[in-house]
């Protein structure tokens, strides 16, 4: 299978989803000449022209609502806002409109719109431009999140996502889109809500998305060398929650770390926990523990910059904690 | 360009769309006060000629956005008023199934793409709608209704600034009703009128007489024509006046009885009935079995809202937040 990177996993499945659908467009800032700003729509303006992939000025509430207005018209719009950090421009639209206008309207409407945008720490780009903000978006009924960790999630996902009659909300990390994996040619997708165990294991479960997913398998790998089996789940979307596969492989092991690139407090995971809470508590034999972002914008400084976030070392930290007593 | 003529039927028609607003509004205020009808409810009264003005202008392939004062808007769209009455009530069979109430109704299928509880949102979605209308090719349009109170939030400007970029076949018709709820224009807007911002985004912009019907018709008209050669969108700033206050509970303690006296003597409807009678197309005999064939339709939309619609199940609480997943309490399921 050939290795492609993340942002070439997007830029494909865009590229493939506009050439089986006419009604499939892409726009936002700096998405066509420059071919956005981390380079997951390189080559979409060659190919299509302007008629399919459209610079937009930077207005992110006219890029969303219009985006919304085109959708219940009849396009599938995939909107790039260009840092989650952005996303507040344009949150009337999607909390209000967005999410709401299907069932607000009594069923009779659909908004099948994708919108696109990345969110993560690692660059030094401080609090403007290094939020994980899911969390939010995990809290209002009517969108559903994918939060992609590999090239090979990114491009079945999305494509997923721009099929799907719902609203999406794609949430990438700037620190993947130069990462690499193995991806199938020719189509596929992969269904919204189905997790995956990228590290099976027996003695404890670890439940993380994006980024983080990645650095927790590192982490299992860290206390393997300690006698520790964990088992690492990838949600790979907020909602639909897959938390079957997190309560099957609880049950097996007894003990649950969540980890998250978002803030500590009130963390969408947090759903997580209470739905063990609900539905496995008997599985449990200690108590659920998270490994989140620190609650504090997050700083320039790599220094600082990384201790706000969830590293290898503190993921396998809270796992040794999880087990301890 | 020469404005379009309207023959006799149609005027007739816009007359008793307009009357329909009223009697629709008036019912509802009554029904407010009976306490049968919950809920917010912003009256349209006063404000009749601009929708009903408008839509005539346009056809069945073309569509509308409205606001949080949309009955208007929807009626003159074509609705139905049993369908609105059992809306406005929370009935099942209301155009939103109950869900929307007073500021949420839509009919998409039929051109309304729908009102909305926040001020100014909706500007938009009428843009995106007509950038959709652009991309297929087609030559509809779609009217974008709005208040001066929404003409100050950033989504106006926005959504001015892509359509006047991309030359969208849309009108965004203001409706300056003086108030955005208490507070004046004159306290609110830096410039003297919503028109004037129309340069700023490459667009003409235009005064009407908000309160004459075939003013607005004749200037939303010339407006669609000119959207529907591909020559981009206008803004309309139609002078109005809200007759009720903002919602029931207002005491309309930021303008003068003068004011409003004023602005009653100027009533669209008898501006309208007027013209007709000196036209000698309508006579009294006939302007009153308009106003009883309308307030019979009222009286039915009354009836079918609250004796002969059942409300809403329960059990269907959580029907239609997704397109083919089911949810329950707490889960989220793709249906199989």
């Amino acid at each position: 299978m050939p290795e492609i990177f993340y942002w070439e996993a997007i830029r494909d499945a865009l590229r493939e989803e506009m050439l089986r659908d006419e009604r499939v467009f892409v726009m936002g800032e700096d998405v066509a000449i420059y071919g956005g700003a981390y380079g997951a729509t390189r080559g979409l303006y060659e190919e299509f022209g302007e008629e399919r992939v459209k610079d937009t000025p930077i207005s992110e509430a006219a890029i969303i609502g219009a985006a919304a207005g085109a959708a219940m018209c009849g396009l599938r719009p995939v909107a790039e806002i260009m840092y989650i950090d952005f996303i507040t421009l344009g949150m009337d639209q999607l909390v209000n409109i967005v999410a709401k206008n299907r069932y607000m309207f009594g069923g009779k409407t659909t908004v099948p719109m994708v919108i696109r945008t990345q969110g993560g720490a690692g660059r030094g780009i401080a609090a403007h431009h290094s939020q994980s903000l899911e969390t939010w978006f995990v809290h209002l009924p009517g969108v559903l999140i994918a939060t992609p960790a590999t090239p090979y999630d990114a491009k079945g996902l999305l494509k997923t996502a721009i099929r799907d009659d719902n609203p999406v909300l794609f949430i990438e990390h700037k620190m993947l889109y130069r990462t690499t994996g193995e991806v199938p040619e020719g189509d596929y997708a992969l269904p919204l809500g189905q997790a995956k165990v990228t590290r099976p294991g027996s003695d404890v479960t670890v439940v993380s998305y994006s980024r983080m997913a990645n650095r927790s398998l590192e982490a299992a790998e860290v206390v393997a060398a300690e006698g520790i089996d964990a088992e690492v789940i990838d949600l790979r979307s907020l909602r639909p929650l897959d938390i079957e596969s997190v309560l099957e492989s609880v049950k097996k092991t007894g003990h649950l770390v969540l980890v998250s690139e978002g803030y500590k407090n009130a963390n969408a995971l947090c759903e997580v926990a209470f739905r063990v809470n609900e539905f496995g508590f008997d599985y449990l034999d200690g108590p659920m523990l998270r490994v989140c972002a620190a609650d504090v914008p997050v700083p320039m400084s790599p220094v600082l910059e990384e201790a706000a976030v969830p590293s290898v070392e503190s993921i396998a930290g809270g796992i040794r904690q999880a087990l301890a007593d | 360009m020469a404005p379009k003529i309207l023959a006799r039927n149609d005027k007739l028609r816009l007359l008793k769309q307009m009357l329909q607003i009223r009697a629709f509004e008036d019912k509802v205020f009554e029904l407010l006060a009976r306490d049968l009808l919950k809920g917010a409810s912003h009256a349209y009264v006063g404000e009749e000629a601009i929708a009903v003005g408008a839509c005539a202008a346009i056809g069945l392939e073309d569509y509308i956005t409205s606001t949080h004062r949309g009955h208007g808007h929807c009626l003159a769209r074509g609705a139905d008023l049993k369908l609105m009455m059992a809306e406005l009530c929370g009935k099942a069979t209301g155009y939103c199934r109950g869900r929307g109430g007073s500021m949420h109704i839509a009919d998409v299928k039929a051109g309304n793409l729908g009102a909305t509880g926040i001020v100014g949102s909706n500007i938009p979605v009428a843009t995106g709608a007509g950038l959709a209308l652009q991309m297929k090719k087609k030559k509809s349009v779609c009217l974008c209704f709005f208040g001066d109170g929404a003409a100050n939030t950033g989504a106006f400007h926005e959504s001015l600034n892509l359509a006047g970029l991309w030359k969208l076949p849309v009108v965004y018709i203001c409706e300056n009703n003086l108030y955005g709820m208490s507070v004046s224009v004159e306290r609110a807007l830096a410039v003297k009128n919503v028109a004037d911002r129309a340069s700023a985004y490459n667009m003409p912009g235009k005064i009407v007489d908000g309160m004459k019907v075939l003013e607005v018709y004749e200037a939303v008209s010339e407006a669609v024509e000119r959207a529907r050669r591909g020559e981009g969108p206008t803004l309309l700033e139609c002078k109005a006046y809200r007759f009720r206050g903002h919602s029931r509970g207002d005491s309309r303690k930021y303008r003068t009885r003068e004011e409003e006296e004023h602005w009653r003597a100027r009533d669209p409807i008898e501006q309208f009935k007027k013209h007709l009678l000196e036209e000698g197309a309508l006579t009294e005999e006939e302007f009153s079995a308009l106003e009883k064939e309308v307030g019979e339709e009222t009286s039915a939309a009354e009836r079918f809202a609250l004796q002969e619609s059942p409300d809403p199940s329960p059990d269907d609480l959580y029907d239609d937040v997704y397109v083919d997943y089911e949810q329950g309490n707490t889960r989220l399921r793709r249906k199989s």
